[in-house]
């Protein structure tokens, strides 16, 4: 049995591409070349060479000495903080930026939330040159002041979403609307392994370079390229495809999902889509979301503006389903406290989103001589305004 | 015979209007499906309301959400349509993407449908191949005629795919765009209604997206069969109200 995507463009029963008839052209154009594109030496070259001179890779793979001792276990953190831009979004845009050359398109859109994947799109157009339009959920425009500013900064131009609830599925959903109207000379920059087939294998491929360099680094700290688990957080599960990507197959790793269960899972304000969720279509994609019992997309709610996204790429809805992955729900307070903890024994302040990962250790216990690697998938410098908040620092 | 394929040989060309169910009012659905047949629309589009309406523009988006507001849901909606076939004889359709009807079960969806007298379904978020191979055999056993959009960017080989699985008519999408977007049709459009005409398809097709009144009405059947009005029509709801549909309808024919 494989866990990685089928010819088809599915995950087990996760995924395909549920688009208008109007999409189909510019999906089809992807589908079509991607792989091809991919297996290019000339972008492979360009790619790798971004990535290390530009993303600063390979990122490092930390043991933490001090978190290891007070949960007695061997704890490695894989450092997508230290890239450029501050989280592993970066990794996807290098790829896609360079995808749409190659494709010939001369205008990239994207969506974001928090705005991580909108500064990293904003980044790779100024990068290339090219002309970026973010769409971004009116609400977020006003939580997420400063990446509004970085984008601005950096040449994009920020769109709000003025649709339904004004956050980030209605800013996926107005980039989805621009690419319709635009279907010529625009690429699409999705954040994260969701949408329709090729997008979530695309991303996880991007993202991909994690854990094939966990593996490497590992076998010279370890004698060994495999850790007992790989620990991840998911929105929407770039940063977890990216983990988990090179040990999917091999059931030796254990996988763990974590994601938010906002104030408590069954609080009607949580992001627990595994749990909250059910299997439907949104954005393209056959997965889990959370919808009400009439098929209405409902909007979830978490601490992390990463986060909260309905769905749950197919990739995970399938590593969920088929038992492959342990998925754990982490509330906005253990959070927070995590977060808290991994800034004062390590000296890492930790983004959110990966602080829920990082507050695994209070629920699960692990062995002594368990390898542990978990996915410090961003930095927290843009919510230090709600740790402030939290901790009343 | 389904009452969409009667309607098409029919010699002359089709008004179908698309409104979204539950708007203005929750319950207005049936009064506006009975004034669209009595001011003489061939054709209707009754919009299952989603909360994530991707095709869609700004004024099927505010209508749909209004609805949902208002509480519609499926269950309502098929409520609602019980029995509209003692007062309603022409061509019903329901429009809607695919989530809620995953969500009511396809084949009980199909088979409400098929109680009620619906004549066919519009999905745009459920593809041709996707259809094809798990779906089309449930739509065929409720009589159901399931319609696909072709776009100008879509290809001949697609097109003669489509046109091989219709079997009623085929909605063209004027112009690369979500629905609303309107500044009359230019040469690129009118160049693409005729290559597709010249296409001689078996199914005949009814163009929809960016008609919202008499000239752009007749530039669209010019070529096709007939045409789809939407947000224009929703904005006679927003701006009237259901008893003025009379006044709509004459201003699209010009009767």
């Amino acid at each position: 049995m494989t866990y990685n995507i089928n010819d088809k463009g599915y995950y087990g029963e996760f995924g395909g591409a549920y688009i208008p008839e109007m999409l189909y052209p510019n999906v089809e154009e992807l589908r079509q070349n991607y792989l091809k594109i991919m297996e290019q030496p000339s972008f492979k070259r360009e790619f790798d060479l971004l990535l290390k001179d530009y993303v600063g890779r390979p990122s490092p793979l930390y043991f933490a000495k001090r978190l290891s001792k007070k949960y007695n276990t061997k704890i490695y953190l894989k450092r997508e903080d230290l890239n450029h831009t501050g989280a592993h979004k970066v990794n996807n845009t290098i790829g896609q930026i360079l995808m749409a050359q190659r494709l010939g398109k001369k205008r990239i859109i994207a969506e974001t939330g928090a705005g991580q994947h909108g500064v990293a799109t904003a980044t790779v157009c100024a990068l290339m040159g090219m002309e970026c339009i973010v769409y971004m959920g009116e609400i977020d425009i006003a939580r997420q002041a400063p990446n509004v500013a970085r984008m601005k900064m950096l040449g994009a131009k920020v769109v709000p979403a003025l649709s339904g609830s004004r956050t980030l599925k209605d800013a996926t959903n107005e980039a989805i609307r621009d690419w319709i109207n635009n279907p010529l000379d625009t690429h699409y920059i999705i954040g994260s392994v969701v949408g329709p087939h090729p997008y979530p294998d695309m991303v996880a491929r991007f993202q991909a370079v994690v854990s094939e360099e966990i593996q490497w680094q590992l076998q010279d700290k370890e004698g060994k390229a495999t850790p007992d688990y790989v620990i991840a957080c998911v929105g929407g599960g770039s940063n977890a495809a990216g983990a988990f990507y090179h040990y999917l197959d091999n059931t030796n790793v254990k996988l763990i999902a974590v994601e938010a269960a906002g104030k408590g899972i069954h609080s009607g304000e949580s992001a627990a889509t595994s749990i909250l969720g059910k299997e439907g279509i949104i954005h393209g994609s056959k997965t889990l979301l959370m919808q009400t019992d009439d098929g209405q997309i409902t909007e979830p709610y978490s601490i992390s503006a990463g986060l909260d996204y309905p769905g749950v790429g197919p990739m995970h809805a399938h590593l969920y389903k088929s038992g492959r992955a342990e998925f754990v729900s982490i509330t906005d307070d253990e959070a927070m406290t995590a977060g808290l903890e991994l800034s004062q024994l390590e000296g890492i302040i930790p983004a959110i989103e990966t602080s829920h990962a990082l507050a695994i250790f209070n629920q699960k216990k692990f062995k002594e001589d368990n390898i542990v690697v978990i996915n410090l998938s961003g930095r927290g410098d843009k919510d230090l305004q709600n740790y402030i908040d939290h901790f009343k620092l | 015979m389904n009452r969409i394929q009667t309607k098409l040989q029919e010699d002359k060309k089709l008004l179908s209007i698309y409104f979204s169910a539950g708007y203005p009012s929750l319950n207005d659905t049936v009064k506006i499906i009975q004034n669209l047949e009595k001011s003489g629309v061939d054709m209707i589009e009754i919009g299952l309301p989603f909360s994530d309406p991707l095709a869609d523009g700004p004024t099927i988006q505010a209508s749909s959400t209004q609805a949902l507001k208002n509480g519609m849901t499926t269950d309502v909606l098929f409520k609602q349509l019980k029995g509209i076939r003692k007062t309603v004889s022409i061509p019903l359709i329901i429009m809607g993407y695919f989530n809620p009807m995953l969500q009511y079960g396809v084949e009980a969806f199909c088979k409400t449908c098929q109680e009620i007298g619906i004549d066919g379904l519009i999905i745009p978020d459920l593809p041709v191949d996707v259809y094809n191979q798990e779906y089309k055999t449930i739509f065929e056993k409720y009589g159901l005629i399931n319609v696909f959009l072709i776009t100008p960017q879509t290809s001949i080989d697609r097109i003669n795919f489509i046109d091989s699985i219709s079997n009623g008519f085929i909605y063209m999408v004027s112009s690369a765009s979500v629905t609303g977007n309107s500044s009359g049709f230019g040469k690129e459009q009118t160049d693409y209604f005729k290559r597709i005409a010249s296409m001689n398809l078996k199914n005949p097709q009814i163009v929809g997206f960016g008609i919202n009144n008499h000239t752009t009405f007749t530039q669209a059947t010019e070529y096709a069969k007939g045409a789809i009005i939407g947000s224009a029509f929703i904005k006679h709801l927003t701006n009237g109200n259901i008893d003025t549909i009379n006044a709509f309808t004459d201003n699209i024919l010009k009767v």
